[in-house]
């Protein structure tokens, strides 16, 4: 027979107003196996967990139901102090009859609220009787880290983790780390050069003792759960040999072929082995295989021969290696709308409309014209100058319904570039709100105006083509109601960011979730911005939506402390609510595996003493298992339960109704 | 609770609904306007459940076997799922079940679905109230009472 305590507590009078607890407590204590029962002022405070306690130990009860507050509010605290009583936690139960019930049900002679409250106690305490002794989970944690991408916000994750004392592996696809931020020129609101700023970062990580950098790499596939993630990672061949390269530059010096360079956004060429910029991390160059006569058709070979240290080895082949890790940071970066996009805008049709990151690219000291704002048609200095704002932003028809939140900044940014570089040129911006929210992002706005003399005009512009060698862009100012014509000399154009192509796949090898913009899904918005319904797998920067680098860096740190915390014990605990197969009666239909979101479900075979195979069984991974019960309910034997919230559990709570 | 006095008089008759709720978002929308101080119909008994999609079809009919008028199920929104897709499993699951139960003879109009999220205490408000008046409209549901005549009053130990 069990020995059950119930406690009703009265919240002073939140409950006791319309509840008799007093009445309560008495009729409960007639049910069987209800062994000691009480009313209480306030059980949540010290006295009253003191009390709580003392009538544990004294009336050696085996099962507690505490009548109170909404478990969301107290179930820890008196699972805590059961505990501390000596028993186990998950053998205290609350029954809910503040919230929904003394706080909705506002009878003054209290008969309805005592009623239901006798009613969800007494479903309580036949719940309780069939509540089984739960442990809490350990998880061994592997500390080491994986962050995919190498922009800022992943440089930052990797930094701020390697400093706490835990390895680090970046993956990134590009040949050097740096990201997009690498591609700037200055920043708002503060005017830092990018690379000043940056590159440092860069090679601190290079530098770091902790942190590992896999360049020309992607995860192809990841297996396990958090503090025991298996990556396989794809090393593509960059037919250099790492380890002996100096970075000395003779090869792409002498290299006699050339390539668009992705990293100048086709506006200057590269060479076919190369390296994405000067100041690229490591400095260890790559040869673009598509491109290359001595791997397409066995010509040429020059590199090799000029190499000192004999690194170039044509036959090295892609690798796949396999490392265990223990959390996982996501920060893949972004992408810009593509041209195809803006048929009216002239965009990709002509020459001198361009978009924003190109002309980043124009007014870079490192860029291909050395910081010269200047035409990629002609080569001339544009002396008038317009930008277009929300360039496929906020524009539901082109699929971007949303704000890319960074373009007003920059466009600021980018009009104060211009006319410190083009003394008598005249910019002009077609925006259709300004939005400077940030700290000095206004009075910086209010700078690019008034101090650099920008002409911003409300509206949209409605076409852009070419005339006698000029671009004329029409479009409307809604302030002075008026049409305007500007003949201009390039057009920059602020494109919305965009999700990266690969987001969904790298989402799915992840498992974990994204939008209708195909940007990943937090696992709560506002209170775990950084954190992904798979347990482990942390997101930084904008793979979340668009974001400007101070808050992509607090990302970067934000998964960081994650880590961190995670990484603090060899082992995590966790609630035990998670599903449990009965291995007599699966049969291995495999609904569950089917119908579970975390693919916590594995194939298990049984074999017998010869080794042989005799059957198979679902088996639940209680690492990666979340406790929703979804494969209790499509398993068709009835072999799985969820503990915590068994069958036998609701059915008891049902029969007493 | 006096059953048979209930019975007497459809008029004063007070139906028992039970509603299976997830954790997450319509449990704590109904903890939500407990704090607001709302006032709706006390005729609810809720079983708390992690997820809709932990939700077996054989609660329901539990439910009115042990005595229920009717059940209501609620759960996160379409797409707001805690656990990702557990509502989604048990939309699916609601959609066959509910030909099996019209097929057994249950009146649809006992059973009743819907999402209520986290802050939607209004709706959990308007929801209990709509539902109670209804199946209070239709008085009490004696098919499985009458099938369990002969049976001990009760198997629970109340």
């Amino acid at each position: 027979m069990p020995r059950i305590g119930v406690f009703v507590c009265q919240c002073g009078n939140n409950i006791e107003s319309t509840v008799d607890t007093q009445k309560v407590a008495d009729e409960t204590k007639k049910l069987p196996g209800v062994v000691h029962t009480e009313s209480y002022k306030f059980m949540c405070s010290s006295p009253g967990q003191e009390s709580f306690k003392k009538a544990i130990k004294e009336n050696k009860l085996d099962g507690i139901v505490v009548s109170a507050c909404s478990p969301h509010m107290h179930e820890k605290t008196f699972r805590r102090a059961a505990e501390a009583a000596g028993l186990n936690p998950f053998q205290c139960e609350i029954a809910n009859i503040r919230e929904q019930c003394s706080w909705v049900h506002h009878d003054p002679t209290k008969k309805v609220g005592t009623a239901k409250t006798m009613d969800l106690t007494r479903m309580t305490i036949q719940r309780l009787k069939k509540n089984r002794d739960l442990t809490k989970i350990t998880i061994p944690v592997t500390k080491r880290a994986l962050v995919i991408g190498g922009g800022i916000a992943g440089i930052q994750a990797a930094l701020d983790i390697a400093d706490g004392g835990h390895e680090v592996v970046i993956v990134e696809k590009e040949p050097s780390i740096g990201g997009n931020m690498a591609r700037l020129s200055e920043t708002f609101p503060t005017m830092d050069c990018s690379q000043c700023i940056l590159t440092p970062k860069m090679v601190e990580a290079e530098l770091h003792d902790k942190i590992s950098l896999y360049t020309y790499s992607e995860v192809e596939k990841v297996d396990g759960y958090i503090g025991n993630f298996s990556v396989t990672i794809k090393k593509k061949a960059k037919f250099v040999d790492e380890s002996t390269c100096t970075g000395c530059g003779e090869c792409w010096e002498k290299c006699p072929f050339k390539a668009d360079s992705e990293f100048e956004l086709g506006l200057s060429k590269r060479k076919v082995i190369y390296t994405p910029f000067p100041q690229a991390v490591p400095n260890i160059p790559v040869i673009d295989k598509t491109r290359c006569p001595k791997i397409l058709k066995d010509k040429c070979g020059l590199c090799a021969k000029v190499c000192g240290p004999q690194s170039i080895d044509f036959t090295q082949e892609d690798q796949l290696v396999t490392e265990e890790f223990g959390a996982i940071v996501v920060a893949t970066g972004y992408d810009l709308m593509p041209k195809s996009k803006f048929g009216e805008y002239g965009y990709g049709k002509i020459t001198d409309v361009i978009s924003g990151m190109q002309f980043e690219r124009l007014a870079s000291a490192s860029g291909p014209t050395g910081g010269a704002i200047k035409r990629p048609s002609d080569g001339t200095e544009p002396k008038n100058i317009v930008f277009i704002q929300c360039a496929g932003s906020r524009d539901e028809k082109r699929g971007v319904s949303y704000c890319s939140k960074i373009c007003c900044m920059y466009t600021a940014k980018h009009t104060m570039l211009y006319r410190h570089k083009v003394h008598d040129g005249q910019a002009y911006v077609f925006y259709m709100d300004i939005r400077s929210g940030g700290k000095r992002y206004e009075e910086f706005v209010r700078g690019a105006i008034e101090h650099d003399g920008a002409m911003y005009l409300r509206g949209r512009v409605s076409r852009v083509y070419e005339k006698d060698g000029k671009i004329i862009v029409q479009g409307a100012d809604t302030l002075s109601g008026s049409q305007v014509e500007i003949e201009a000399d390039m057009v920059v154009l602020a494109t919305a960011l965009v999700s990266r192509d690969s987001a969904t796949t790298v989402a799915q090898t992840l498992g974990i979730g994204y939008d209708k913009d195909k940007f990943y899904n937090e696992y709560h918005p506002k209170l775990k911005p950084v954190e992904t319904v798979t347990a482990g797998v942390f997101l930084a920067g904008t793979c979340v939506g668009p974001m400007d680098i101070p808050e992509s860096v607090s990302q970067g740190s934000a998964v960081a402390s994650k880590t961190l915390a995670l990484f603090s014990s060899d082992k995590m605990a966790r609630e035990p609510i998670t599903a449990d197969v009965n291995t007599q009666t699966c049969n291995a239909c495999w609904d569950c595996l089917n119908a579970c979101p975390y693919v916590a479900i594995d194939k298990t075979e049984v074999k017998d003493r010869k080794g042989n195979v005799v059957k198979m069984l679902a088996t639940v991974n209680a690492g990666l298992c979340q406790g929703c019960g979804v494969c209790v309910c499509a398993c068709r034997s009835k072999a799985i339960d969820l503990n915590g919230y068994t069958d036998e559990q609701v059915y008891a709570a049902i029969a007493t109704f | 609770m006096s059953e048979e006095a209930k019975m007497e008089s459809t008029s004063s008759f007070e139906p028992k609904i039970m509603a299976f709720v997830c954790n997450w978002c319509t449990y704590a929308g109904a903890d939500l306007a407990g704090t607001s101080r709302m006032e709706y119909r006390p005729n609810v008994r809720i079983v708390k459940l992690p997820c809709t999609g932990r939700i077996d079809p054989l609660f329901i009919i539990k439910a009115f076997e042990n005595g229920a008028d009717g059940v209501l199920v609620s759960g996160c929104h379409p797409g707001d799922c805690h656990y990702t897709t557990g509502n989604y499993h048990a939309r699916r699951r609601w959609i066959a079940f509910k030909d099996l139960l019209d097929f057994t003879g249950i009146d649809m109009n006992r059973v009743h679905f819907s999402w209520v999220s986290a802050s939607e205490a209004i709706k959990w408000v308007e929801l209990i109230n709509n539902v109670t008046d209804e199946i209070s409209a239709m008085g009490p549901f004696m098919d499985f009472k009458a099938l369990n005549r002969g049976k001990p009053e009760s198997n629970e130990e109340k």
